[in-house]
């Protein structure tokens, strides 16, 4: 399993989890944890996925997501776990 | 698992408080290059970094885009050329050919920085130590992206007051040379006591010959989430501030271990240390003053700045240690002038003042660092002021540095402009009265009675 999170943030919409539900599945990126929040009124989505079983380098598919939020008016960005797991595990 | 607060406070840190590595970098031993011809050796030394180094700037891309984490510098260190160049170098000049064979292999690699032009003299000094001192302000003043660094004593030795008079003078000269720049050459020439063989950070970085063949080091920053960790505590105690500072450090340095262990497995070369430094930088609200400032002094360099300044230090580590397996190099809290803008503020306001930066290195940080002063500075006085600095190093069994520069052509309250991570300095007054007598003693300065442990 190769766990990465992706993180949503931006104006609330219509189809903004549907758009990127849709870009993950087509990649064959299977969803572990998706939760919301609204921080200063913005939408906050986070999902954990495991991209185990796509076929897109890391980097391509982390600028697909990006250019998919920018077309909805998000900030998406894609992070390897580690980084929140090392920070805020022992 | 994680979830959603901590995702958004990681990349809170990141985005809006300046988190970052502050640099990866690769030690390089170049003892495999001696070589009693010049040309050779230069080659030698050229081929061994451009091959070793070949994939870290890419490597570091690669990590900063998985983990969106920014690796602000990606650097090189390498053996002290004065050990590598003893055989081929006869002249000044020859230094100076294996200063741009450096700084040639720097734009090669893309790294910002190379350092290890550097000489050991803590005791003594060869004869190839004094070429290559005697060549650095021609060597800083035509490359660009080369280092320069000279340990000048050590708890174990005592001072080296020789090598202290002479870099008064080579401070002096690559002053004069790269005037028409600000006096940048003086940016990247730093004198030691106690210098680490594994520090990550320039312009001391140099690769000892303690170290491996190859080896990774990571430097780590973070005074932005620092001071924003202690925004949340105002007006609590002193426990409730320093256990704040201990747990933003254990964050801050497990991103550093992260980043240090990925860099070591992709490049396959050993994890060295991790260095505990909080380093600030120019940018606004990156400032280790502005973290002074929070805790309730008006400025830096107000009183209590240097109490600050010891828990600051003693918390960051106790915070760092625990998060990294090996931790070493320069591990103080940085405090240049010229790189922070409450510091540029604090000495632009009259509240800091060069005696009391001296006093705030005494219980941590490493040392003077990137001060400008009057460009008539004599050669002595500034040998005076690296003297008193490297004293406090070698009884306080510490690293103290000094990174110096006499601005030509400016005086007091003028400002120098660097550029880039370097920042802007606020030229500032230095004590006039003479210490000539004193530097022109020479000869060495007996190592302190406490080092005597055995």
């Amino acid at each position: 399993m190769k766990k990465t999170v992706v993180t949503v943030v931006g104006k609330d919409s219509v189809g903004i989890i549907a758009r990127i539900c849709t870009y993950l599945a087509d990649n064959e990126i299977n969803i572990l944890d998706i939760s919301q929040t609204i921080v200063d009124g913005f939408f906050n989505m986070m999902m954990i996925v495991d991209i185990a079983r796509c076929s897109r380098e890391f980097g391509d598919m982390a600028d697909d997501l990006e250019r998919i939020g920018m077309e909805m008016s998000c900030i998406v960005k894609t992070q390897r776990e580690d980084i929140f797991d090392q920070m805020h595990r022992i | 698992m994680i979830n959603i607060h901590e995702v958004l406070e990681t990349n809170e840190m990141i985005e809006k408080e300046n988190l970052d590595v502050r640099t990866i970098t690769l030690g390089i031993s170049l003892l495999n290059c001696i070589d009693s011809d010049i040309d050779r050796l230069c080659d030698k030394i050229y081929d061994r970094i451009t091959t070793t180094a070949k994939d870290l700037v890419a490597t570091g891309k690669a990590i900063e885009r998985e983990y969106g984490i920014p690796i602000v510098n990606k650097r090189i260190s390498v053996t002290p050329a004065a050990l590598v160049g003893g055989s081929a170098c006869k002249k000044p000049e020859d230094y100076v050919k294996i200063a741009k064979t450096l700084d040639r292999a720097a734009k090669t690699t893309g790294v910002n920085f190379i350092g290890g032009f550097s000489a050991l003299v803590s005791k003594g000094m060869t004869q190839s130590d004094a070429l290559l001192i005697r060549s650095i302000p021609e060597a800083l003043a035509s490359t660009e992206f080369v280092c320069s660094s000279v340990n000048l004593g050590a708890t174990k030795t005592g001072l080296n007051m020789d090598a202290v008079k002479m870099m008064g003078e080579v401070i002096r000269e690559t002053a004069e040379n790269t005037e028409k720049q600000g006096s940048i050459g003086c940016a990247k020439l730093v004198v030691f006591c106690n210098a680490p063989d594994d520090n990550p950070f320039m312009a001391g970085a140099f690769h000892g010959v303690t170290e491996a063949d190859e080896i990774i080091n990571v430097g780590v920053s973070g005074p932005g989430v620092m001071r924003k960790a202690l925004e949340s505590v105002r007006g609590t105690d002193f426990g409730t501030l320093c256990e704040t500072v201990k747990k933003t450090a254990f964050k801050i340095t497990r991103v550093g271990q992260l980043v240090a262990r990925e860099a070591s497995r992709r490049l396959d070369i050993p994890f060295g240390i991790i260095d505990l430094s909080l380093a600030p930088t120019p940018a606004v609200g990156d400032s280790i003053a502005d973290i002074f400032e929070e805790m309730g002094l008006e400025r830096a360099g107000a009183p209590g700045t240097t109490a600050a300044l010891a828990l600051l230090n003693d918390q960051v580590k106790k915070g760092g240690v625990m998060a990294s397996s090996y931790v070493g190099g320069l591990s103080g809290a940085f405090i240049p002038v010229s790189e922070d803008q409450g510091m540029i503020k604090a000495v632009t306001d009259g509240a800091l003042t060069l005696e009391k930066l001296e006093a705030m290195t005494c219980v941590c940080s490493v040392g003077l660092d990137m001060i400008a002063i009057p460009g008539d500075t004599k050669a002595t006085t500034i040998s005076g002021v690296i003297a008193d600095e490297m004293a406090i190093g070698m009884v306080n069994q510490k690293t103290t540095a000094v990174r110096i520069i006499p601005a030509i052509g400016k005086k007091v309250g003028d400002m120098v402009e660097f550029g880039g991570l370097l920042g802007y300095a606020p030229v500032m007054p230095v004590n006039q009265f003479d210490c000539s007598a004193f530097i022109n003693r020479g000869g060495r300065i007996p190592a302190p009675i406490h080092s005597f442990k055995n």
